[in-house]
């Protein structure tokens, strides 16, 4: 067929072209502040995963990604797009922070899995009512997961600085957790054994990403509503024609997409800062929307993609930390590239590579 | 034959990727003649023709216009050349006025009043040449099929084409508006003008072409004189071997009442009333057709028994009792529960789902069978089971359960969707045209299950288009017209011209 590709081309060689590129356009820029973009990709590298407290935090933040990106692919499975993962997790935040902060009393064994429901509760509302709206009122989706992730800034800004507050800081956070109603470190769960692991955020929420992604798979590609919910997203005429309510499935589908993305506070909340602060979310809900399509909405791409992010930005830091002329913003910018090639422009090359390997196959 | 004919392609030559949709195809069109081209779908008939008309570019090959070769590159090469295209959708912008719609790309510079009073004076004089009267001022929404498609001509003819491509150009219209088209073509031919009619309908082949040009698989097979040739003999060029035109069935024996339709009227979204009143029954045994142009409120009627239109007002009953409510995803399943089938009339947009795998379109609607897996789960070796079944009973080619249905040709898709259909042993099948777009090969292979089907006892809704299946198929027959049945005739006293009169709302019921 005309522009198909091999399946190991479009998965493995498209996304690492597009890389090449970000990484190609990256490096001139770091040429024109005048630094060696070998010695910095260097450090990038080494940042990453060249000792173990990066590992640590490589893959912390790819459990974000994680997160954010399956909410992405999930909803996109039912033919929407779900830009208000940041809006989700940052309610999804509440739910856990609520949970921990009020039910403490509870032992470890209780307070831990509540929480966590509670965070997939939260954030599984704060989706289903734009699913809701688009729904049965027909406002698309798009506007109203924007509108609601402003909506969810004003009000866990109110919430944080007038309700729950703990009044002997001067920042708008929560006290600390008690240590029995957070999700266990890597370095907590060392330490009980005996042991001394590489100082970092990593904590146990990482497990429940891939448990995530599994469920995904599962869901979307093995369950009779995973079905129907591919089949509104592939053709809602369709659907109808099979008995299949578009409306219920839509809603549904945003309800399971905001709570992935709401599961981010387990990690980001319960387990790396045990405490909510303000902005905790840090545009981790929106960089999800670029694992998920350089992942191909897949259970398995996401996660390779969450990875690669979650290298970046480790790296990133420390490349900010250690050349001084490289600072956050430039980070920043280079992260934005890579999410310029691999999400917008992911297609760029594809008919180059069409091309190619048509002929490749006419001379074979 | 004589002179340097109007168009002729020499060694045209085009590849997609794969397929070789045209090879080495030689074409020559006398001038003034009326030059059909058949084939079954897939046969590069409308590869041909776009390379023509400037859609494509031939991978080899020369086109000559009056014996000058000429580079088509785009359609405005084409247009260049005298050459104009009527496509079988018509390629029209609805809010627009016809005089709009013609000077669409043409207008004559930045302010438009002057080509206008330009195109107004011209477009006066073509219309009273060829007997091609449409208001310029009405907004073509407004205007029936018939007149469009004279619009569409009308637009050809402005931009100066002497030779005129239709693509399928009678597939929308009634026999008599047909005629009308047929006798407004024998003119231009009869002013030595050129005409290429690509069709598959042998009947409108054989009464106005004077030449005719069979393809098959990408090649010309054959190119004969219209009036020595035969339907057989083209039907066999086509498909490569002997076809069975007419359906071989015997005598209806209708049984019980299946269906019964009440006073359905069903409202549209823009408040247009698309059913006004429909009553009829079906029986056990029978294939009741219902015939009418495109349009006429079939989609509706079948939707609505379907369970996926809402109703205004009347009521459905099956085996004497009423269904739900229609218009509802419940209604839908419970309909299926009923064990009432329905093959929709756009498999692409309804009847399955283009880019799931062939094993997952064939459970649309059926995804909640118990012997598809257990509890929420959906077992894929279970659907690919039930595929292969399928695909075996049916003969959908290629046999691959996981191929993307939108990858089998358009009779494998649709004998896939009358597989699934046929195969839950329905005891009523509503099916919406069920061989649009459908090589002869599978149309056959089609009418054949729906008659086994009849013989089993069970009953059959038909809603087509194409007056030869109806015919052919149907023991009785109803004839719609805005959203009302305008007739009802058995079989042995229906005739195409009495038909046709009732597809056009002219004759009262019978």
């Amino acid at each position: 067929m005309k522009g198909e590709l091999p399946r190991w081309v479009d998965l493995g060689l498209l996304p690492a072209v597009n890389l090449l590129a970000a990484l190609a356009l990256s490096s001139l820029v770091v040429l024109a502040i005048g630094v060696n973009p070998l010695a910095a990709l260097a450090i990038l590298v080494r940042g990453a995963v060249g000792y173990p407290e990066a590992w640590g935090y490589t893959l912390y933040y790819a459990t974000n990604f994680v997160f954010t990106g399956l909410a992405v692919a999930v909803a996109f499975h039912a033919g929407l797009f779900n830009i208000g993962g940041e809006g989700q997790a940052y309610v999804a935040g509440l739910g856990a922070t609520l949970v921990c902060l009020g039910l403490d009393a509870l032992p470890g064994f209780l307070v831990v899995p509540l929480a966590i429901l509670a965070a997939a509760a939260f954030g599984a509302a704060w989706g289903a009512i734009p699913g809701w709206l688009q729904a049965r009122r027909g406002s698309h989706v798009v506007i109203t997961t924007i509108m609601f992730n402003f909506l969810a800034s004003a009000l866990m800004t109110y919430m944080l600085s007038n309700v729950l507050l703990d009044p002997t800081y001067g920042s708008p956070e929560t006290r600390h957790f008690a240590p029995h109603a957070t999700v266990w470190k890597l370095t907590d769960i060392a330490a009980r054994f005996g042991f001394e692991a590489p100082r970092s955020p990593l904590n146990a929420a990482t497990l429940l990403a891939l448990a995530a992604a599994a469920f995904v798979w599962v869901y979307v590609w093995r369950t009779r509503a995973g079905y129907a919910l591919r089949t509104v997203g592939a053709n809602e005429q369709a659907a109808r024609y099979a008995g299949i309510d578009p409306a219920r499935t839509i809603i549904a589908a945003m309800a399971i997409s905001g709570a992935l993305a709401g599961l981010m506070a387990v990690n980001e909340v319960m387990g790396s800062q045990q405490r909510m602060v303000l902005a905790f979310t840090g545009g981790y809900g929106f960089v999800g929307i670029a694992v998920a399509l350089m992942g191909r909405n897949h259970p398995v791409g996401v996660c390779l993609a969450a990875l690669l992010f979650g290298a970046l930005y480790q790296g990133g830091s420390d490349l900010a930390f250690e050349i001084s002329t490289i600072n956050r913003d430039l980070v920043i910018v280079i992260q934005g590239l890579v999410i310029l090639f691999c999400g917008a422009l992911e297609n760029m090359f594809r008919p180059a590579l069409a091309a190619f390997f048509a002929r490749e196959r006419a001379a074979a | 034959m004589e002179g340097v004919p109007a168009l002729a392609l020499a060694g045209v030559d085009k590849s997609f990727g794969a397929v070789h949709a045209n090879r080495a195809i030689d074409l020559s069109v006398a001038q003034g003649s009326i030059h059909g081209i058949v084939g079954e779908n897939g046969a590069g008939k409308s590869t041909l023709m776009g390379i023509a008309y400037g859609y494509y570019r031939p991978d080899a090959g020369t086109i000559r216009v009056d014996g000058r070769v000429v580079e088509i590159s785009e359609p405005q090469d084409a247009i260049r050349a005298g050459i104009g295209m009527v496509h079988q959708h018509f390629m029209l912008v609805e809010t627009f006025t016809v005089l709009e719609n013609i000077l669409l790309g043409a207008e004559g510079g930045a302010l438009l009043a002057r080509g206008e009073a330009e195109a107004r004076a011209g477009l006066a004089r073509l219309m009273a040449e060829y007997a091609l009267e449409v208001d310029l001022d009405a907004r073509v929404a407004d205007l029936d099929v018939g007149a469009q498609q004279r619009v569409e001509i009308l637009k050809a003819l402005w931009r100066g084409a002497r030779i005129l491509i239709l693509d399928e150009p009678t597939a929308v219209l009634t026999p008599q508006e047909t005629d009308r088209l047929f006798a407004l073509l024998a003119k231009w031919r009869d002013q030595g003008r050129t005409v290429l009619l690509i069709t598959h309908k042998l009947r409108e082949i054989l009464a106005i072409t004077d030449r005719v040009t069979v393809m098959r698989r990408g090649a010309v097979v054959a190119t004969l004189e219209t009036a020595r040739t035969s339907q057989a003999e083209l039907a066999e060029l086509m498909v490569g071997r002997r076809v069975l035109l007419k359906v071989d069935k015997r005598a209806a024996v209708p049984g019980a009442e299946i269906l019964r339709a009440e006073g359905l009227r069903h409202v549209d979204a823009r408040g247009i009333e698309r059913l006004r009143g429909i009553s009829f029954a079906v029986h056990a045994g029978e294939i009741v057709g219902i015939a009418g142009v495109a349009g006429n409120g079939q989609s509706e009627l079948i939707e609505a028994l379907a369970g996926l239109k809402p109703l205004a007002g009347g009521r459905i009953l099956f085996k004497g009792a009423p269904v739900d409510p229609p218009g509802s995803a419940d209604a839908c399943r419970s309909a299926r529960a009923r064990r009432i089938a329905h093959v929709p009339e756009d498999r692409l947009r309804m009847g399955l789902v283009a880019s799931f795998a062939a094993r997952e379109s064939a459970i649309l609607g059926y995804h909640d069978d118990a012997d598809l897996g257990s509890g929420p789960f959906l077992d894929p070796d279970a659907t690919r089971t039930r595929t292969n079944r399928l695909m075996e009973a049916f003969d959908v080619r290629p046999r691959l359960p996981e191929l993307r249905s939108a990858n089998f040709s358009g009779g494998n898709q649709q004998k896939l969707v009358l597989g699934r259909e046929i195969d839950r042993d329905p005891e009523l099948l509503i099916v919406g045209q069920p061989t649009r777009g459908v090589d002869i090969g599978a149309i056959e292979f089609i009418h054949r299950r729906l008659v086994d089907l009849r013989d089993a006892g069970k009953a059959i809704l038909l809603v087509s288009c194409e007056l030869d299946e109806i015919l052919s198929l149907a023991d009785r027959i109803l004839v719609m017209f805005d959203g009302r049945i305008a007739g009802e005739l058995p079989r042995a006293a229906a005739d195409e011209r009495q038909l046709g009169l009732l597809m056009a709302g002219v004759a009262a019921a019978a």
